[in-house]
């Protein structure tokens, strides 16, 4: 249908107006859209719609980049510390709320939803009233650690791509936090990622009085939390590596490789059918 | 069987390669205005090479799926008409742009290859080429999804990437099984590895039925 064209119904110099056509249109089929434009008087002859057509696509993608680059590594690290910081107070205000309410109410229960009970209650006495509040404020920062959480899923695709296609968004976005960036993360020998997180470990087996640690925050993977502990160390940097590349990917090119997936597959399907004692 | 117009074998420190004319845009080689179109690092320029048929004679109107940062899209832009370039990553585009801005027949278009419907109502009906250059799964999806673009009598020219569809496989397996299902939108005219200039890739020139 002709009236899917970026350029239907529009003034030629509503400049703004054809920008966002060309980033929110859609059509069903294609159609010649230059010989369209020049019957409907959009455009005096071909040459001056593709003239106008370049200027109108440059400036659209422009704003589409810089749009799409705007949901940078900075936001993510700042949703996802948040989001820990309202898991981790939200479990300690929780353990408050069941220990004060276990001296108010009967059968005493644990944690966030046991907090969601007590919010629901109506309270009779002023110690009561207090209670619930504080109950109330507690799965309100739960909730918001779930909203984070959906935030965080959402946007590391855009910001990491691969990264997050192979690590999880979540896992992928809490390594660029402990790098301090994309860009850091990206720089990182793929040890030091294997590590991230057992820094005390680490520093332990640098002193010289423990072994190396195998792995850090990587471990929530399911490759290697799923892998025997004896193959869980080669799991451990067989991850770290290919996390690495798609970390320096995902810095310095942006685009998706989803044969590192397969590779990764591939790689983790030898380690786990080695034998065992 | 010849070049296309507008793409010559020019002298570059006394060996000759493929070079189009234009405004250089990412360091290449050039002399006399003509800038050396490295096939190591083009797709297309590779299957040029090989003497394959790709169509890009005669300013063809042209949908470039897959234009990256633009490097093998530019030289397109050199001999081609309209050329409208599709690439998804922000990165790479902001590339694209800058290439863009010095060729007045480069549409660039923030896209994802996979909806073409997304980009229907500004790329035309009709083309005459359509190069595809995408390395995701379902590459031969992207190809026939993208059908709609061409004219009767065009052309696709497609570089398949093995590992991109399955790394495990044998790419001989891959690219009969890319082939086949090619089939059910396009008949193939030439297919051609891209060997030396890149590995377990696959060059496709296949018209629409």
């Amino acid at each position: 249908m002709s009236d899917e064209a970026w350029f239907a119904g529009l003034d030629p110099d509503d400049r703004e107006g054809a920008i966002e056509r060309i980033r929110e249109g859609s059509a069903t089929a294609p159609e010649d859209w230059p010989r369209i434009a020049v019957d409907t008087g959009f455009a005096s002859d071909e040459s001056a719609y593709y003239e106008q057509l370049h200027e109108i696509a440059v400036e659209a993608s422009r704003r589409a980049v810089a749009e799409r680059e705007r949901a940078s590594d900075a936001q993510l690290v700042h949703a996802i510390r948040s989001m820990d910081d309202a898991e981790r107070v939200a479990n300690e205000l929780a353990e408050r709320v069941s220990e004060w309410a276990g001296s108010l109410f009967e059968g005493p229960g644990t944690g966030v939803e046991y907090a969601r009970e007590v919010a629901g209650r109506e309270g009779e006495t002023d110690g009561e009233r207090r209670l619930i509040a504080l109950a109330e404020r507690t799965v309100g920062i739960a909730d918001e650690a779930e909203e984070l959480r959906g935030f965080v899923e959402r946007e590391t695709p855009t910001v990491a791509p691969n990264l997050a296609a192979l690590a999880g968004p979540v896992l992928a976005a809490r390594l660029i936090s402990m790098a301090g960036g994309l860009k850091p993360l990206a720089r990182m020998p793929s040890g030091t990622v294997q590590v991230l997180g057992a820094e005390e470990a680490l520093f332990a087996h640098l002193r010289g009085h423990a072994p190396s640690p195998k792995h850090g925050v990587i471990y929530v993977h399911e490759y290697v939390r799923g892998t025997h502990p004896e193959n869980r160390g080669s799991a451990a940097r067989a991850l770290a590596g290919k996390l690495a590349i798609a970390a320096r990917i995902d810095h310095y090119s942006g685009d998706r490789r989803p044969e590192l997936e397969a590779e990764l597959d591939e790689r983790m399907a030898r380690i786990r059918s080695r034998e065992v004692e | 069987m010849g070049l296309p117009n507008g793409v010559r074998y020019v002298e570059f420190d006394g060996d000759e390669r493929l070079a189009t004319c234009g405004e250089p845009v990412y360091g290449e080689a050039v002399v006399d205005g003509w800038r050396r179109w490295d096939p190591h690092r083009s797709k297309l320029g590779a299957t040029i090479e090989l003497g394959l048929e790709t169509g890009l004679d005669g300013g063809p109107r042209v949908l470039y799926l897959g234009a990256a940062s633009g490097t093998t899209v530019s030289h397109v832009a050199d001999v081609a008409g309209p050329t409208y370039a599709v690439e998804f990553a922000p990165r790479p585009a902001r590339d694209l742009l800058s290439v863009a801005e010095s060729r007045r027949n480069l549409i660039p278009l923030l896209a994802d290859a996979r909806q073409p419907e997304r980009y229907a109502h500004v790329v035309e009906s009709d083309l005459d080429l359509l190069v595809q250059d995408v390395a995701t799964r379902g590459q031969t999806d992207v190809a026939l999804s993208n059908r709609r673009f061409l004219a009767e009598e065009g052309r696709l020219v497609l570089a398949i990437k093995s590992r991109s569809e399955d790394v495990t496989a044998a790419p001989e397996e891959v690219f009969e099984r890319s082939l086949d299902r090619l089939e059910s939108g396009y008949e193939i005219l030439e297919t051609a590895r891209l060997e030396p200039f890149h590995a377990d890739h696959l060059a496709v020139v296949a018209a629409p039925r």
